[in-house]
């Protein structure tokens, strides 16, 4: 249990130390999207009868989130890969449940860190209101934990930090984007409606923001369970391949 | 005497190459074993099987009695590793890095031992620099100094020497006698044979995969017993042929091994009768070196 902890507290203070770049920068980046895409929009757009800007936040915060756990679990597997100290994991007796779980909470942790950053800076905006804290917690929770499982695998898969890149910029980016951050997806045409209804990150989001507003494309008790199940299927994915040991012990 | 660790015929392949062809070695309890071969004999590649690191195609081996894939908790606790490879976290200061390890090994508060850790290793000036900012060294030191945050009773250090200046090296030595004559088995790789002639009880020789070597480090010197006599000529004379044969060259100067410092005289006469001018002479006692060349170039089995 002390090796998990030790892991744990060890992945935080390595996104921790670097704060300025792993915390603060998604923040203000974030921050701009909401500045420019409330600006341009504010004046004629209402969604689920609330206001862009406050509708926008939510989505903001969730992708900020998501992003940025995918990006903590996998560019800390790849750079301990690529500077060879993943020995220093690798030679206690740590389990692989413990390796998985400490790699997840930590990228969920610096997810839910940049969505509250994210939150705090934009109510200067527009505050939205958050009706029912609970389900905000469990989809953050629960969607940081998805990216954070997906980071790891993909740490482990990558060899070269361009892989990586290449697996953030055609998979998670997309995912994130297209995912009704920006919009709700009732105002889509018919065909991408039934895209996007493939897509779970678009639960994550839509679940999220029920949390906030109460009102949501699809109920959130399919969100929940779609979410639950990519999640609980995610983390079988690692910990098997955690298991197998592919490309950690050759 | 228990056994600290067993290696029974393991096999190890990377796709067509067979870095490891059944190798079973077993060390006792409290023994300093030295692990020899040229580069790509397969030393890194056994010791990685031992740590968990890389897993045996066939075969089995155990730490104190645990076997490393089966119950590689209990073993991994019992092992101490220093990679070959100079890697550290970046992030983190020696302090932290020692504090960190520890904790993966389930260990909570070790400053008392990490404190002695650093001192034995002359890091203590260094405790709370990050690890970026040690020379190469240094940041071997730390290496050594993580291998033993958890006190393994196993010890195994690949290369520990490589690039740590002359002073560190004896103190180094120094410590992992200490720690030796207290009770830790220590296992050794080094390309520095006068320094496994002098710390290792025993030593294994590796060549392609397999043991062609095992013996007490004194039988092995036994075995190779005798001197070596290195001639240097003057410019125009060539070798005579009859000596030829026996005869080794080293950049210009021909290395002869006596069975016997008898063996001398002839040999300078032969040189004489065929009008050699010598111009350099030196007779050496037979080292780990001469015994290490003898069984690569022989392939004599153990
Ligand atoms: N991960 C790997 N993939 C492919 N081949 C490997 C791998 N690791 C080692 N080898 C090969 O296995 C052989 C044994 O390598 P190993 O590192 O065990 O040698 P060594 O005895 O430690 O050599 P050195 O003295 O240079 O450290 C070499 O031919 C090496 O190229
Ligand atoms: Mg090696």
């Amino acid at each position: 249990m002390l090796g998990f902890r030790t892991l744990l507290y060890k992945e935080v203070l390595r996104f921790w130390k670097v704060s300025f770049q792993t915390v603060a920068a998604p923040v203000l980046t974030a921050m701009l999207y909401l500045m420019i895409f409330s600006h341009v929009l504010e004046a004629h757009v209402q969604v689920h009868g609330v206001p862009y800007a406050a509708f926008l936040i939510p989505g903001l915060v969730m992708m900020s989130a998501l992003q940025n756990a995918f990006a903590n679990s996998s560019s800390s597997l790849i750079q301990s890969k690529v500077t060879g100290s993943v020995v220093f994991v690798l030679l206690p007796p740590i389990s692989y449940g413990e390796f998985f779980l400490a790699y997840v909470v930590a990228a969920m942790l610096r997810g839910v860190m940049v969505g509250a950053g994210v939150l705090l800076v934009t109510s200067w905006f527009a505050l939205p209101q958050m009706q029912s804290p609970l389900w905000v917690l469990t989809f953050i929770v629960l969607g940081g934990g998805i990216m954070g499982a997906l980071g790891t695998v993909a740490g482990i898969w990558a060899d070269k930090f361009d892989q990586l890149a290449g697996f953030q910029n055609f998979l998670v980016m997309p995912l994130t984007m297209l995912s009704g951050v920006f919009y709700s997806i009732h105002s889509l045409p018919d065909f991408w409606q039934q895209i996007s209804h493939f897509n779970p990150v678009f639960y994550m989001i839509d679940g999220f923001r029920f949390g906030f507003f109460g009102v949501s494309d699809v109920a959130p008790e399919t969100s929940l369970a779609v979410v639950g199940t990519s999640f609980a299927l995610v983390s079988a994915a690692t910990l098997l391949l955690l298991r197998s040991g592919y490309k950690l012990r050759s | 005497m228990s056994i600290a660790v067993a290696i029974d015929r393991v096999e190890k392949r990377f796709a067509s190459l067979q870095a490891l062809a059944g190798v079973s070695l077993q060390i006792a309890e409290g023994e300093f074993f030295g692990l020899l071969g040229p580069n790509g004999a397969g030393k890194t590649t056994l010791i990685s099987c031992l740590a968990g690191l890389a897993r045996p195609d066939a075969g089995s081996l155990t730490v104190m009695g645990h076997d490393v894939v089966g119950d590689y908790r209990a073993a991994r606790r019992l092992l101490g590793v220093v990679p070959q490879e100079l890697v550290f976290d970046p992030f983190f200061s020696v302090r932290e890095t020692l504090r960190i390890q520890s904790g993966y090994f389930g260990i909570r508060r070790n400053d008392d031992w990490i404190d002695e850790i650093l001192a034995n290793l002359d890091l203590t000036s260094k405790a709370d620099t990050n690890m970026r900012r040690l020379s190469g060294g240094m940041k071997r030191r730390v290496l050594v100094a993580q291998a033993l945050v958890h006190k393994p009773p196993v010890i195994v250090l690949d290369e520990p020497t490589a690039g740590v200046d002359v002073e560190l090296r004896q103190g180094l030595w120094q410590f992992v006698r200490r720690l030796n004559r207290d009770g830790h088995t220590v296992i050794l790789t080094t390309h520095y044979l006068e320094e496994a002639e002098a710390l290792c009880g025993r030593i294994a020789m590796l060549k392609q995969g397999r043991v062609v070597a095992l013996d007490s480090t004194s039988n092995l010197l036994a075995r190779f017993a005798g001197q070596t006599l290195s001639v240097r000529l003057a410019a125009p004379a060539a070798l005579p042929p009859m000596l030829r044969a026996r005869a080794t060259e080293n950049d210009g100067t021909w290395i002869f091994h006596l069975a016997g410092l008898h063996e001398i005289e002839p040999l300078l006469a032969t040189l004489r009768e065929a009008g050699c001018h010598i111009d350099d002479l030196r007779l050496t006692q037979t080292d780990l070196e001469d015994v290490f060349l003898g069984v690569m170039t022989s392939d004599r089995a153990a």
